[in-house]
């Protein structure tokens, strides 16, 4: 949906440029700019308030000693850190976390781009069946499936190999990443890769140096999806890993929650870890999320 | 973008060398890998579970596994109470987080799509919880909650409340104290789609509803809203569904609890097959769920009249 604007300017129509570009009227201002101030200042102050303590207090338990009360956090320690990373074997969770986010990644994006890219530039005969079984696997709850996807990884002997998750993530990320995929290809003009072709590019060529550069929002959408996604599914690796060297970071944030009487620092600072590497990949699409898909920024 | 710019001046050339670009196998090699994976990991299971569900099959008691016929079926609507409770409960968490989270997301998106001071800074804010998993956010509210050094404690400094007041495990305050922890991550979804749907409307329409002197409310209501129509009801639809299925949030937060006070159908049935290991049973249980589930999608795609307004 944003897109088409994105590739619309991209791409300035060769035929409508003939034509002398009607003057624009000057600018007046909208009723958009309108709102008085407080109306917007005030509701986003108070949702702000509901949205920043929640973060502003796991930050305040992962610094302050355990048993203080203090509501800064003031001296600050490391410890609880210290013990999340060493004891409770969350650098282990990170690296296998991470392994996983990122083949996660690879995997649901390549395949993404392929599918995808059938499903917006052919027409063929099982197209309808194949979208209509996009649409139903989203209503196929993961969950509801452990037994049976236990029970094939048991079978492939993959049960405590991240290469289990690896795949059900993928798997579960692909229809949604599919049909996103298409719809950002669609809005990519035909006529600029067939233009390529006229040119001598193959068709692969053409797709990689006219279409792909066109796709960066959308790919960067996609990839980060799976990541976080995957990042922060819990429930398969929490059924197929059981090995304490191959769970991931939620499975242990959960293994602390569960604990017979919780160590709140140790939660705290555990949850802190879980949460870097969203915040960096959130601050790193930002731009192209929210910024990026604004009519002002397009319309440049 | 440039580079592509460029790429477009020469003239399109005609339609009709696109078939010429398109072997016949092309595209089914390409859906290949997605269609293998699918069926693999999706099909196979989902067929898995309605093979299981007219089965008697439990792996600690082998001796009495064997076809059950509808036997599974009829326990699920005759002799278990817990389905009941449960499906209602699931009910009620889908329609107060799904309607809850697209008032306020649908109110954020209006607010953050305005021109003002900090506007870039407060939309990544706003949004920020997006991106925390279900497990993470039951770990802050679990902070936020705890009894001894939770905000009711300070709370209770202020003389508002008792001290040593835990609403998780108080069945009167644990589905509310629920419902805010999936709020607080759950709005920021709303917000963003709504937000990338709000800056597609033409903004043209506004200037001439302004001509035309409509207010600000009557712009929301003639323009916005009708535009928003489709997204809204795709994004409910695929949150209720969400809602509905996501385990992670409800399984660590509460765990079902206290007393199954807070357990969805979905929980139960991951307890029944993970730790009563009556898969049978279990995927009884699953395939009813996914045929209300289905049922009542397409129910409300019908009722909302979904895309019937496109031209």
């Amino acid at each position: 949906m944003i897109t088409k604007e994105a590739a619309a300017t991209a791409a300035p129509a060769a035929p409508r440029a003939a034509a002398p570009p009607p003057p624009r009227p000057a600018p007046r201002r909208r009723p958009w700019d309108e709102v008085p101030r407080w109306q917007i200042y005030l509701p986003l102050g108070g949702y702000l308030v509901f949205t920043l303590i929640p973060f502003y207090w796991i930050l305040l338990f992962s610094l302050r000693p355990a048993g203080s009360t203090s509501l800064v956090p003031w001296p600050v320690t490391f410890e609880h850190f210290e013990k999340v990373w060493t004891e409770r074997n969350f650098a282990v969770f990170f690296q296998n976390s991470v392994l996983v986010g990122l083949a996660t990644l690879v995997m649901t994006t390549l395949v993404a781009l392929a599918g995808g890219y059938a499903l917006a530039r052919f027409d063929f005969r099982a197209k309808q069946g194949f979208l209509l079984a996009l649409l139903c696997s989203q209503f196929v709850p993961g969950a509801l499936l452990l037994v049976p996807l236990f029970e094939i990884f048991a079978g492939l002997r993959m049960i405590n190999s991240l290469g289990s998750v690896i795949l059900a993530e993928t798997v579960f990320q692909l229809p949604l990443s599919m049909i996103l995929i298409s719809n950002f290809i669609k809005n990519v003009p035909y006529s600029l890769e067939e233009a390529a072709w006229v040119d001598g590019c193959g068709r692969l060529r053409a797709f990689r140096i006219v279409v792909l550069p066109l796709l960066r929002p959308g790919l960067i959408a996609v990839g980060s999806f799976a990541f976080v996604h995957s990042w922060n599914h819990f429930l398969f690796a929490l059924m197929f890993l059981n090995n304490q060297d191959k769970q991931t970071i939620p499975v242990g944030l959960n293994t602390l929650m569960s604990a017979d009487s919780v160590d709140l620092g140790a939660l705290a600072a555990g949850g802190i870890v879980a949460a870097v590497p969203v915040v960096i990949v959130f601050a790193f699409i930002q731009k192209w999320l929210i910024t990026g898909f604004s009519a002002g920024a397009v319309k440049g | 973008m440039a580079q592509a710019a460029a790429v477009a001046k020469p003239p399109a050339p005609p339609r009709r060398r696109r078939a010429s670009h398109a072997p016949r196998g092309l595209p089914y090699l390409l859906i290949g890998p997605a269609l293998l994976l699918m069926l693999g990991f999706i099909a196979y299971p989902v067929l898995s579970v309605f093979y299981y569900s007219l089965q008697d099959y439990n792996p600690t008691k082998p001796w009495r596994n064997g076809y059950a016929g509808l036997g599974n079926f009829v326990r699920v609507f005759t002799e278990d109470p817990q389905f009941w409770d449960t499906l209602v409960f699931s009910a009620q968490w889908v329609f107060v987080e799904v309607g809850l989270q697209l008032l306020f997301g649908l109110a954020l998106a209006l607010i953050v799509n305005q021109t003002f001071v900090g506007r870039g800074i407060g939309r990544a804010l706003v949004f920020s919880p997006w991106a925390v998993s279900g497990v993470l956010t039951s770990a802050i509210w679990v902070l936020l909650y705890n009894s001894q050094t939770g905000v009711s404690r300070y709370l209770a400094d202020l003389g508002l409340g008792e001290y040593g007041t835990s609403w998780l495990s108080d069945p009167a305050t644990v589905f509310p104290a629920a419902i805010v922890a999936d709020l607080w991550r759950g709005v920021p979804f709303f917000a963003i789609l709504l937000l990338a749907d709000l800056q597609s409307v033409p903004k043209d329409l506004y200037e001439a509803a302004e001509v035309d002197g409509a207010s600000r409310l009557q712009q929301f209501r003639h323009i916005t809203l009708p535009h928003l129509k489709d997204a809204i009801i795709l994004s409910t639809l695929l949150r209720a569904v969400w809602e509905f299925n996501n385990v992670d949030l409800l399984y660590t937060l509460t765990g079902g609890g206290p007393a199954g006070e807070t357990t969805t159908l979905p929980l139960y049935i991951a307890n029944t097959s993970v730790d009563a290991h009556d898969f049978g049973y279990a995927s009884a249980l699953t395939t009813v769920a996914f045929v209300i589930l289905l049922f009542c999608s397409i129910a409300y795609l019908r009722l909302s009249k979904f895309g019937g307004e496109k031209k």
